[in-house]
């Protein structure tokens, strides 16, 4: 570090030698470089503010005029080329794959995180459980599609559980980590309070631990139903798509939100563009609701503040 | 005096993680007594207390030796489920740390978990009135405990330690964290307690030790030729009087006059 | 309460023995939750057991070509894969050329120089950027920022900067550029959160030791800052590159579909995810198997990358 602030000559003893023209040029540099990378920082952070209007400008200007009743209430017409309809076949896909993922990863991904906490804390396997699940939220979601579709769709066809499936394996690793960081706030008082009450371990963790870190898991089980409700490319490996409302579980293949939208993007016709447009709106809308409950239950969240 | 003693402990060593942490205890405890544990800081008197109810065995690294026998039971014997003599033995912490939970809910923990099956709301009203709340809560028991104040808030652990209804109360510097008024209330309770239950208090304060218990024992650290491991023993126990006026162990001396500590 | 009371109080010492039920509750309840912990484990090991075995057919008949081959021919079994591979390492390339310095620049902006009341929002509206679904950016990125900004901007690059062989034209619109722009805007909030993180853990000590020292507030940076978060900063920068590897759907909508490998970013090509999306559909066979093959790839070349990353975040932030 010194050899960096080396050439400001400010130092006392040598300064009487240096004329007062020079000092003052070498100050300037640096006053510029320190004005440069301000500049920089600010110039880059309203560069990534860009974007992020644009993104939510247009898909408002463009989803808005297709998104009425008729949208929210009516599945696809057979044909792309043609106008209206909706996409509710799609939500009502994307809500019971996305329930039925969560069913499946948070009871899963909460007891992992209170074994990683409770039980595993020191041991070696915690530790490979913890960076597993950390390298598991890298898995590329395509390939757990690719997963699922070779150990669940080609022998038993495509469906909503399949879908489900894919989306909890997405969900699980985010569940156990950040329950896990939850759990860790849990102050050691509350629990030896209820040590010193007679209470087992079972019991405390049941009716101590888990009420105080409940609104945090909350909030980390909202970002995980987020991420998964927006996922696309693990359901065109597993829920396929349908035309219709689909309520039968396994065997046939089932439209959701991200999906319709995907497929309506790559269509020639105006019609299905349009009605992509809208159903981007309402898949933006819903993935920000979930990201709104998390927001919501993270602040009261106790154990935070 | 003749009375049969509530706790024994016999040869006690403490460590964790192989170094040690207290050597060598050995006293009775009578019932219904109020018995002060004091020292220096950093001498073991909460590692002790927590030998009564086997807290300690929560640390991990934590290894016990010796005997602990409560009612001539000893609690570190093998078939011996520490769970249950935390029923029976309850504890009051340094902070006050109720649930975040109704005040009702705090009370009646204990006795939910272990599967009470009376009246509750008789069970609560009678646990708050014997730790001095019920008047100050009685409207609003369906509020937060952590909307009481600090003192209150301690208050509310006593009655949830006294609603499972066991004979001996740990508490480990239960004022440290209160203000005097909230500090004189616990006493004062303290004194009404001691009819019903054995009381074993860790505390710092020389003046609290000497007004509301019976007995005391000084603890002070040792330290190895190294000077790198110290522990605790157990320098003197007896009549509080006794320590306070004229105590035997020049030490113990030492550390009441102030001259170190 | 007569009757508990006769079991709690001294006396009831057999109560110390054994507690019935709940003593059988502890045990089992442990057990469960290994179960769970080891469910991360056993369900990470079983995807490469499936998806491998899936593919080693397509791997034995290929052998090397597999990776090294651009011929891409289902019809006529063959699948050379090479294209797919270079597509992806390309646009995650672009990608983090543009996202690299842009996240570093807001991070730095929202730990060290932003005004209070600013970092707030900004840090929300970034992290709003991570909640938006990537078929949402992939529909935008055809649609709006294709022909409106991203078309322009390739079109006069192509022609003042065509002799230079990564910018020869003619700019064809969905290209390995559209799509790693895309991909930029994708991982800009991941990379620029985890910065974020790792420059809050600079001690404060080290940072006003160099003011103290005379150094302007970029020269406290540079010297005390950055030098303590570069690893990191760059574990960051390589979780950011795993998301983009693995990326699927908005670069299968902006990357133009085109096997090809070729030295221009303005030309279109493919990518390893985007070949999975839009070929799987009308597999069958040996295709299927190839695409499996395709997926085992990048799965592996997202774990080391993220493996690589994740040791290099997690020293950063253990000591």
């Amino acid at each position: 570090m010194s050899a960096f602030f080396g050439d400001s000559g400010s130092d006392c003893r040598t300064n009487e030698g240096v004329s007062p023209l020079k000092v003052r040029t070498t100050q300037k540099r640096r006053i510029i470089a320190d004005v440069a990378a301000r500049v920089g920082m600010w110039g880059a952070t309203l560069m990534v503010m860009i974007p992020i209007f644009l993104i939510f400008y247009y898909i408002a200007k463009k989803g808005l005029p297709t998104m009425d009743w008729e949208f929210l209430t009516q599945s696809q017409p057979f044909s792309m080329r043609a106008r209206g309809g909706g996409f509710v076949h799609g939500l009502i896909g994307t809500l019971i794959m996305v329930g039925l993922a969560a069913l499946i990863s948070v009871p899963l991904g909460v007891l992992g995180a209170i074994y990683l906490v409770e039980y595993g804390k020191g041991r070696p396997l915690a530790q490979v459980v913890r960076f597993f699940s950390d390298v598991m939220t890298g898995v590329p979601s395509v390939f757990v599609g690719l997963f699922v579709y070779t150990a669940l769709v080609i022998p038993y066809g495509f469906g909503a559980v399949m879908g489900a499936a894919a989306l909890a394996i997405i969900m699980l690793p985010i569940v156990v980590r950040s329950s896990e960081e939850m759990l860790k706030l849990v102050p050691r008082e509350l629990k030896e309070a209820s040590y010193a009450l007679g209470a087992g371990k079972w019991q405390t963790i049941t009716r101590v631990v888990l009420p105080t870190a409940a609104p945090g898991i909350t909030t980390g089980v909202m970002l995980a139903v987020a991420r998964a409700a927006g996922e696309t490319a693990p359901l065109i490996l597993t829920a396929l798509g349908s035309l219709e409302i689909v309520t039968k579980m396994v065997g046939e293949p089932i439209a959701s939100l991200p999906v319709l939208v995907f497929t309506g993007a790559r269509n020639p016709f105006p019609a299905g563009q349009e009605r992509a447009w809208a159903g981007a709106l309402e898949l933006l809308l819903l993935v920000l609701v979930f990201t709104l409950l998390a927001r919501i239950a993270s602040s009261r969240n106790k154990l935070q503040q | 005096m003749s009375q049969e003693p509530a706790f024994s402990v016999r040869d006690l060593h403490v460590s964790y993680g192989g170094q040690p942490a207290l050597k060598d205890v050995g006293m009775d405890i009578e019932p219904c007594k109020i018995i002060a544990v004091i020292g220096p800081s950093g001498c073991g008197k909460s590692t002790l207390l927590r030998c009564f109810n086997r807290m300690n065995d929560l640390i991990p690294g934590a290894k016990i030796t010796g005997e602990v026998l409560y009612n001539g039971q000893d609690i570190y014997a093998k078939d011996v489920d520490p769970v249950t003599i935390r029923r029976s033995v309850g504890m009051v912490f340094q902070r006050p740390n109720p649930f975040p939970k109704s005040i009702r809910d705090n009370v009646a923990y204990g006795a939910r978990i272990n599967g009470y099956k009376g009246n509750m709301d008789e069970l609560v009203e009678r646990s708050l009135r014997g730790a001095a709340l019920w008047d100050e809560v009685k409207d609003n028991l369906n509020k937060s405990a952590l909307s009481l104040s600090g003192g209150q808030q301690q208050r509310l652990c006593i009655a949830r330690a006294i609603a499972v209804e066991p004979d001996t109360i740990l508490m480990d510097e239960p004022a440290s964290a209160l203000d005097p008024v909230a500090t004189s209330k616990i006493e004062d309770l303290m004194q009404e307690l001691k009819e019903k239950y054995t009381i074993i208090i860790v505390t710092h304060n020389m003046q609290q030790a000497a007004r509301v218990s019976d007995k005391a024992a000084f603890l002070y650290t040792e330290v190895n030729e190294t000077g790198k491991a110290r522990w605790g023993i157990l320098v003197e126990y007896d009549d509080t009087d006794r320590i306070f006026t004229n105590p035997r162990d020049k030490r113990t001396e030492d550390y009441i006059s102030g001259r170190f500590g | 309460m007569g009757e508990r009371r006769d079991l709690v109080l001294r006396g009831g010492l057999q109560r110390l023995m054994k507690r019935g039920a709940g003593r059988l509750a502890d045990p089992v309840f442990a057990v469960v939750t290994g179960i769970a912990g080891l469910a991360v484990l056993i369900i990470l090991a079983y995807m490469v057991v499936v998806t491998t075995y899936t593919a080693v057919p397509v791997f034995r008949s290929q052998g090397w070509s597999f990776i090294f081959s651009t011929d891409w021919s289902p019809s006529e079994g063959k699948f050379g894969a090479f294209a797919f591979i270079y597509g992806t390492i390309i646009t995650s390339l672009i990608a983090l050329l543009i996202a690299v310095p842009l996240s570093l620049g807001v991070a730095l902006f929202l730990t060290e120089i932003a005004p209070r009341w600013i970092r707030g929002p900004v840090a929300y509206l970034v992290d709003l950027l991570a909640a938006v679904p990537s078929v949402v950016y992939g529909l935008w990125g055809v649609f709006v920022l294709l022909p409106g900004f991203l078309q322009p901007i390739a079109t006069w690059l192509s022609v003042k900067l065509g002799w230079i062989p990564i910018f020869a034209g003619p700019a064809t619109g969905l290209s390995f550029f559209g799509a790693g722009v895309v991909l930029a805007i994708m991982i800009i909030p991941i990379i620029t959160s985890l910065c974020r993180e790792i420059l809050k853990a600079v001690p404060v000590g080290e940072k006003n030791a160099a003011f103290a020292l005379g150094a302007t507030r970029w020269e406290m940076i540079r010297g005390a800052v950055l030098p303590r978060a570069k690893a990191g900063i760059i574990g960051a920068v390589m979780l950011g590159l795993g998301r983009a590897l693995g990326e699927t759907i908005a670069v299968a909508l902006l990357v133009g579909s085109r096997a090809q490998v070729t030295a221009s970013i303005l030309q279109p090509g493919y990518s390893m995810a985007a070949v999975i999306a839009n070929q799987f559909q009308e597999a069958t066979g040996d295709h299927v198997s190839a695409l499996v093959g395709v997926g085992v790839v990048l799965f592996g070349i997202t774990i080391i990358v993220n493996v690589a990353a994740r040791v290099l975040v997690w020293r950063m932030v253990e000591s």
